[in-house]
């Protein structure tokens, strides 16, 4: 097994037992993009010499005795919504080309603490709109998987860089889903944390009420160890919430006795791809046999959710990317005109038609005498969805469902249809709407090898719980070890 | 719900977005079979429902007045699309040919 197989956990070991230097590690992954990212198309940006500097550092720091982070000499990728001191941060728009952020976001401050060697930057929907990555200003990756199919996203520049072996780890975020679906088409471990878990701040805004950081892994135990680094109050985002972080990785293996799991039957009607239901039945039975208990749960108001979601994220997204306006920062027109003139020309000139759609949609639901009809209404019935949540959650300890209603589906199927395109958030969206916690973890394959994930849904700051119920079924089963050939 | 090309037109505006005429029509027919899902919410009686805005219970963050670190100008001026000297040079506001030069 090649060093870029590995998880973050055994290139910790392989490093402490001094089988393997951050140098070498580091070596091998930039060795791995050069060979194989020209075919998956995951990173915006690389950084070579510069991560090779800071691994040798961490070598010397080790050879020097020195106390070293937690994530010493593990390479990561970080998803290009998030600001990068000195390193190029597009959000794989044209309006931020070439912009260089002059501050790290927290998430990315304290893996650097904790001696993490960021690799690189990677391609995503722009602004985080869109759930296959084709919404990218600049590149299309592919599925590890399958080149002919799309990553999942918005992540999915992330997702596929670890699928395919391109760094251990990665970061991403979720605001409908965009943690979890393409984890669960790229066959890994992905999770959206709890609203206020982790820090936001460096995050470029998409919709600041549903956004969430969270890790891409191998398996559910760098999962718990990338969450104990990131999470955690921050000063600098007042929605970080001040709750201590535990230690996840500690109790991960600590069987959890009596464990309910809320099965929702709205999450296995129409549209759910035949072969996916087959494989979450099946892991569903898995449970059964570690000595779960399956209960029947309902969340009336799921068929909802897509409508809440598109209303809210394209209202908070109007306002948010109102900031780009070609003033401080970003593209600007090169047209001659007035000041409004300038933000119109500026923004139609270098938003893509997805980022404009949402803006217009946004726009629109909050304009005079459509607000009560359109937005207001949405909060309402947001308020429903997280009742639906909290009723269940009396009565089990987790839901569980698919991630995604089908495995990766082909480059262009749906790039024209935007709400076909939406629905394949189907089963993620409500999540994020109503703050609690989801991870998607590989649950087997289809027939022609595409990776399915399993859901698993927890109330909020239960992901302690969460991670060892996740580790429960990953302990009995090698769907984690599976690495597709690039 | 169907928009007008003209509604289209006004959203537009308000949201700062030049477009062709081509475009505002492929976004007319985008919008409004979006909106015709979108309308399913309509179904629901939400009659004394609260609003949830936010799924934290998030109230005012305080904190001490002190002094923290802070950019440079050159560091918060390294992006501007046009810097002069130690502002951002932008388009005149009002009615002239221009911009405003230090």
């Amino acid at each position: 097994m090649s060093l870029t197989e590995k998880t973050a956990a055994e290139l910790l070991a392989l490093q402490a037992a001094g089988k393997a230097s951050a140098v070498e590690i580091t070596d091998a992954f930039l060795a791995s993009i050069a060979d194989r990212d020209q075919k998956v198309q995951a990173f915006m940006h690389v950084e070579g010499a510069n991560a090779k500097a800071v691994a040798a550092v961490i070598d010397a720091k080790r050879k020097s005795g020195a106390k070293l982070g937690a994530l010493a000499g593990v390479p990561i990728a970080i998803k290009d919504v998030l600001c990068t001191k000195g390193i190029p941060t597009t959000c794989s728009s044209k309006i931020l080309e070439g912009f260089v952020p002059p501050y790290d976001a927290t998430v990315v401050a304290r893996l650097k603490a904790a001696d993490a060697i960021l690799i690189g930057k990677t391609n995503m929907d722009e602004f985080a709109m869109g759930s296959s990555t084709e919404n990218s200003a600049y590149k299309t990756t592919r599925n590890p998987w399958d080149p002919e199919r799309i990553p999942g996203g918005s992540s999915g520049g992330s997702a596929a860089a670890v699928a395919a072996c391109l760094a251990p780890v990665s970061l991403g975020t979720d605001t409908g889903g965009s943690i979890r679906q393409p984890a669960s088409l790229c066959g890994i471990v992905g999770i959206k944390p709890t609203y206020g878990r982790v820090s936001r701040y460096g995050m470029i805004a998409f919709a600041s009420s549903l956004d969430q950081i969270g890790p891409f892994t191998h398996d559910v135990y760098d999962n718990a160890l990338l969450m104990e680094i990131i999470s955690g109050f921050d000063p600098h985002d007042a929605t970080s919430v001040n709750q201590p972080v535990p230690a996840y990785t500690k109790t991960l293996n600590d069987k959890v006795e009596g464990l309910r799991i809320g099965v929702p039957k709205e999450f296995f009607g129409e549209g759910l791809d035949s072969e996916v239901e087959a494989a979450i039945r099946t892991a569903l039975k898995e449970y059964e046999k570690l000595g779960a208990k399956l209960i029947d749960v309902s969340l009336p108001h799921s068929s909802y959710a897509v409508s809440v979601y598109y209303i809210v994220a394209t209202a908070e997204a109007s306002s948010n990317l109102a900031r780009f306006d070609g003033m401080h920062y970003g593209h600007r027109t090169k047209q001659k005109a007035d000041l409004i003139g300038t933000y119109a020309k500026s923004r139609g000139e270098a938003f893509g038609k997805e980022v404009q759609r949402r803006i217009m949609l946004g726009t629109y639901a909050l304009s005079s005498g459509y607000k009560d009809a359109y937005y207001l209404k949405a909060l309402k019935v947001r308020r429903l969805i997280k009742n639906d949540f909290d009723a269940a959650f009396e009565k089990c300890d987790v839901i569980m469902g698919p991630t995604a209603p089908t495995a990766a589906f082909k480059k262009g199927e749906k790039s024209d249809n935007p709400l076909a395109m939406y629905l394949s958030d189907i089963y993620t969206i409500s999540c994020n709407l109503a703050g609690i916690a989801g991870l998607s973890i590989p649950c087997g394959f289809t027939k022609t090898n595409l990776p399915i994930g399993l859901q698993l849904l927890s109330p909020p700051f239960d992901e302690e719980r969460m991670l060892r119920v996740a580790r429960m079924y990953e302990a009995a089963t090698d769907w984690h070890t599976k690495r597709p050939t690039v | 719900m169907s928009l007008t090309l003209d509604e289209v037109r006004k959203v537009a505006k308000l949201a700062r977005l030049e477009m062709s005429d081509a475009d505002l029509a492929t976004m007319q027919k985008q919008l409004s079979a979006i909106l015709d899902y979108v309308d399913q919410l309509g179904q629901l009686n939400t009659d004394g429902v609260e609003p949830l805005a936010h799924p934290l219970p998030v109230a005012n963050v305080f904190r001490e007045d002190v002094i923290g670190t802070c950019l440079t100008p050159d560091e918060a001026l390294a992006n501007a699309p046009n810097r002069l000297a130690d502002f951002f040079g932008v388009p005149a506001v009002f009615d002239t040919d221009e911009p405003v030069s230090h």
